[in-house]
């Protein structure tokens, strides 16, 4: 809302097959009690183990996210302490992120008899012949990592529980609707993550920063909301355009500062001290910049080079 | 990105329009792709929703699948398919030309030459970006191992005939397309950013149709802001004006329009399966019809802006001459091509779903070699490549000031002309370093001696150096060297530092005698089980 009142609007949004695809595939393996999901689950973590045929499946309902995630922590610390398989069908989990509590919901969570938890997380792209695309995977083991330290404060205060870092990744099969399931270790993602939440700058903070009566409040003007926006701090990449909504502004906004960003964070590197698309062509072209600099002289030599080669089109530089 | 890349992506910037990165086209073009547009269901693995496929751009043959989810039309959508794409494939395959291949005789173990016949040029396939390219792959995947009603007469949901070939078939080139620099299959987005550089990032050039409103903006429009509107624009429906390239729709279209039309026909179809008479079921079948059309003209209203911008694509490559060397990297294609024509013909089983180690090792040698072909032909046919690898300390241009003989200590002596290069550039030369000109279009080798002294005569611009470099191949025999074998005083040669052409590694061992941890005997005994089709559900959608 607020980027289409900033006028950059970004499209996002599910197909609604999607949606339908995902939903039913996950009701799927989760059906009879989650019988084919321990299933799969023993087969591929179970380490010998044999599958309780039935799982108890606590219910998890309650009022609110702070009342679901009392109820889940409830039923994690039953389970545990009563040894049984026991599958947590979405429940509610709670973690800080910047000073302000979140509250994520796993596909589901399994407790084994030992005492090890299982974050599953249920995808709806599909495994053929056993791979499937990496950065769906990438994706879903950064936010299954997620999870992962979200359920690790809740074991903290749990007797005998320990969270498992390898995570059940479950797809369908090839072309069918069957289910399908890997195990992705998560304890590379995990660390990262757990790095950058403890690097998050509070909301308190920013908010702190803010000059006094400043409103995203997207009933007003697209100039003010831009003030308010441009107040908040923020690095625009490429990559951001796949995640954030307001991309496309502060797309628009790193271009109109000439920002070499805006062209990838390698460009970036290769630029040293130059940050402006004018900085660097006037570096270039030899009307700036220290010759010294080595990035300075490179950019000459580069940019000699280019003009060389062009000019030589017509011309021809008799090489070969 | 190297530096002079990025510095094209800041010139496009400044300009407002994409800068060339290449002064030649170094993918091969034939003179009748076929362009294939495909769309997918949202959601789903193997459930295509539609194509524009074709060779004229004024004729797209549109299929369509008015519902996704029903295994016989999505049949009845490959079966389509097929003979779309095969009875172009086809009119390839018989088009041949004598050629010799070096085969090692098995009862001699020596090499000799075998008269082969080689495809005189092969099909070529374009999508609109590398996610059609996976596309391809996907339905190859999901085709190949099909059973049609004849293979197996008891086997469970029949494939159409053609269906299974058309499988091995994508399947080969969504393999090819792997090949650095192979142009069987290629994607419109991939042939656009290796000529030109945008102003904007390599994610952002991965949509087409900002793409080209960088290459080519409408009337002068700065390209930031053509590009801008081709992301985002809208028209008062909601749709996009300029629709994603498939296969993946957007969400909008999916929602809005294309989930209440195929709603639509599937009342139809309902209603037509429930007419009690024949009158009825007139009435109803008129009905149904016309949501399958409604169906059709949604998905057409989508597929043709992509079909468009990709002829539109083709047409701006075809602007640029084609490569010198382009044609010898087309010939390893068609290779490529009558060698998977061969294997279908000999009634070989489909593709592996998985390569066994050694086909893995010999696919992944290949593409290093490719790789590095690649990188040396297009530094060969283009001087703004070469530029970038001048840049890189790889190549250098020089004059030569003086040539000097001298010969090789032996007992015959032979030719070994030291030349005198003069250069601004800093290439990285060792001792010894070999480095290689092109000498009617074939390389001749020279080895880097040292720097000479200058001449205190001269007023030599700071920077210049003079580089000692011995001649020691293609002069001839004789003791003196052929005439224009070594380069004269004032003439301008580029030098490289890679080598021009790439011999593969050594070949790998047979597979008798390739050890069991390397993918050898035994069990292997040649792939003795066949793949299995896909098993198959009732229902196999979700």
């Amino acid at each position: 809302m607020l980027a289409t009142a900033l006028g950059s609007p970004a499209a996002f949004g599910q197909s609604q097959f999607a949606f339908v695809r995902g939903n039913a595939f996950e009701a799927k393996v989760k059906a009879d009690g989650g019988t084919e999901l321990l299933r799969l689950l023993v087969e591929r973590l179970g380490g010998g183990a044999e599958a309780a045929a039935v799982a108890a499946v606590p219910d998890l309902t309650a009022a609110g996210p702070e009342g679901r995630a009392a109820r889940t922590a409830l039923a994690l610390r039953e389970a545990t302490a009563a040894g049984s398989w026991t599958l947590l069908d979405h429940p509610m989990l709670a973690l800080e992120v910047a000073g302000s509590p979140a509250y994520l919901e796993p596909d589901a969570v399994v407790v084994h008899p030992d005492g090890t938890w299982t974050v599953v997380e249920i995808k709806s792209f599909p495994m053929i012949d056993s791979s499937a695309d990496a950065a769906k995977v990438g994706a879903a083991a950064r936010q299954s990592a997620v999870y992962v330290l979200a359920l690790e404060r809740v074991a903290a205060m749990t007797e005998g529980a320990e969270v498992g870092h390898r995570v059940l990744l479950v797809c369908p099969k090839d072309f069918s609707n069957l289910p399908t399931a890997s195990v992705v270790d998560v304890r590379k993602q995990r660390a990262v993550t757990s790095r950058q939440l403890t690097r998050l700058t509070r909301v308190e903070d920013i908010a702190d920063a803010l000059p006094e009566g400043t409103t995203f409040d997207p009933g007003c003007s697209a100039e003010e909301l831009g003030t308010a926006v441009e107040s908040v701090p923020a690095a625009y990449a490429p990559e951001c355009l796949a995640a954030c909504e307001l991309a496309f502004h502060c797309r628009a906004k790193a271009r109109a500062e000439g920002a070499v960003e805006a062209l990838g964070r390698s460009v970036r590197g290769e630029l040293g001290g130059l940050t402006t698309v004018a900085g660097v062509l006037a570096a270039a072209a030899g009307k700036e910049g220290d010759p010294a600099d080595p990035t300075v002289a490179a950019l000459r030599r580069a940019a000699a080079l280019r003009a060389e080669a062009l000019a030589g089109v017509d011309g021809g530089v008799p090489c070969h | 990105m190297s530096l002079i890349s990025t510095l094209a992506r800041l010139e496009a910037v400044d300009s407002g329009r994409a800068q060339p990165l290449a002064t030649v086209r170094h993918r091969h073009l034939t003179d009748g792709p076929l362009v294939l547009v495909p769309l997918t269901t949202a959601g789903e693995a193997g459930a295509p929703l539609g194509a524009l496929v074709g060779t004229d751009r004024a004729a797209p043959r549109l299929l369509a699948v008015a519902q996704p989810r029903d295994r016989d039309l999505r049949f009845a959508f490959l079966a389509e398919l097929a003979e779309a794409v095969l009875p172009h494939i086809e009119s390839y395959a018989d088009v041949v030309e004598p050629a010799e291949r070096s085969e090692v005789d098995p009862g001699t173990g020596k090499k000799v030459k075998v008269e082969v016949e080689l495809c005189a040029d092969a099909a070529q396939l374009i999508v609109p970006s590398r996610a059609g390219i996976d596309f391809v792959r996907l339905l190859g995947r999901s085709m190949r191992f099909r059973r049609t009603a004849e293979d197996d007469p008891d086997t469970p949901y029949p494939a159409p005939a053609r269906v299974p070939l058309l499988g091995r078939w994508m399947t080969h080139y969504g393999e090819r397309a792997r090949v650095p620099g192979s142009s069987l299959l290629l994607a419109a987005t991939d042939l656009l950013n290796r000529h030109w550089a945008t102003g904007q990032s390599s994610l952002e050039d991965q949509h087409l149709g900002a793409l080209l409103a960088w290459v080519d903006p409408p009337d002068g429009e700065p390209g930031a802001a053509a590009a801008l509107r081709a992301e985002l624009e809208r028209d008062r429906d909601g749709q996009l004006v300029c629709p994603p390239a498939g296969p993946a729709t957007d969400p909008a279209f999916d929602n809005r329009l294309l989930a209440p039309a195929i709603e639509r026909y599937d009342r139809a179809r309902a209603a037509l399966a429930a007419a009690e008479d024949a009158l009825d079921a007139d009435t109803r079948l008129g009905e149904l019809s016309g949501a399958e059309r409604e169906i059709r003209s949604l998905l057409a209203g989508v597929l043709l802006p992509t079909w468009d911008a990709v002829w539109r694509g083709i047409d701006l490559l075809r602007e640029l001459p084609e490569g010198t060397r382009a044609e010898d990297r087309w010939t390893r294609d068609r290779w490529s091509f009558t060698a998977h024509r061969d294997r279908v013909r000999a009634g070989e089983p489909p593709q592996p779903r998985r390569d066994d180690a050694v086909t893995a090792a010999q696919k992944l040698a290949a593409r290093e070699t490719a790789q590095a072909q690649l990188d040396a032909q297009e530094a060969l046919d283009d001087p703004l490549v070469l530029a970038g690898r001048r840049l890189a300390g790889e190549a250098f241009i020089g004059e030569v000031t003086e040539v000097e003989m001298a010969y090789s200590e032996s007992k015959r002596p032979s030719p070994r002309p030291l030349v005198t290069v003069r250069t601004d550039e800093r290439p990285h030369l060792g001792e010894r370093t070999k480095v290689y000109r092109s000498l009617d279009g074939r390389p001749q080798t020279a080895e880097f001696v040292g720097y000479a002294t200058e001449d205190a005569g001269h007023a030599e611009p700071e920077g210049t150096v003079h580089l000692v470099l011995r001649i020691t191949d293609r002069m001839g025999r004789s003791k003196e060297p052929a005439p224009g074998s070594v380069p004269e005083p004032g003439d301008r040669i580029a030098w490289t530092l890679f080598e021009h052409d790439q011999r593969g590694g050594p070949k790998l061992p047979d597979p008798e005698d390739t050890p069991w941890t390397h993918g050898g005997p035994p069990g292997a005994a040649g792939g003795g089980h066949a793949e299995q089709p896909d098993p198959v559900t009732a229902e196999d959608i979700l």
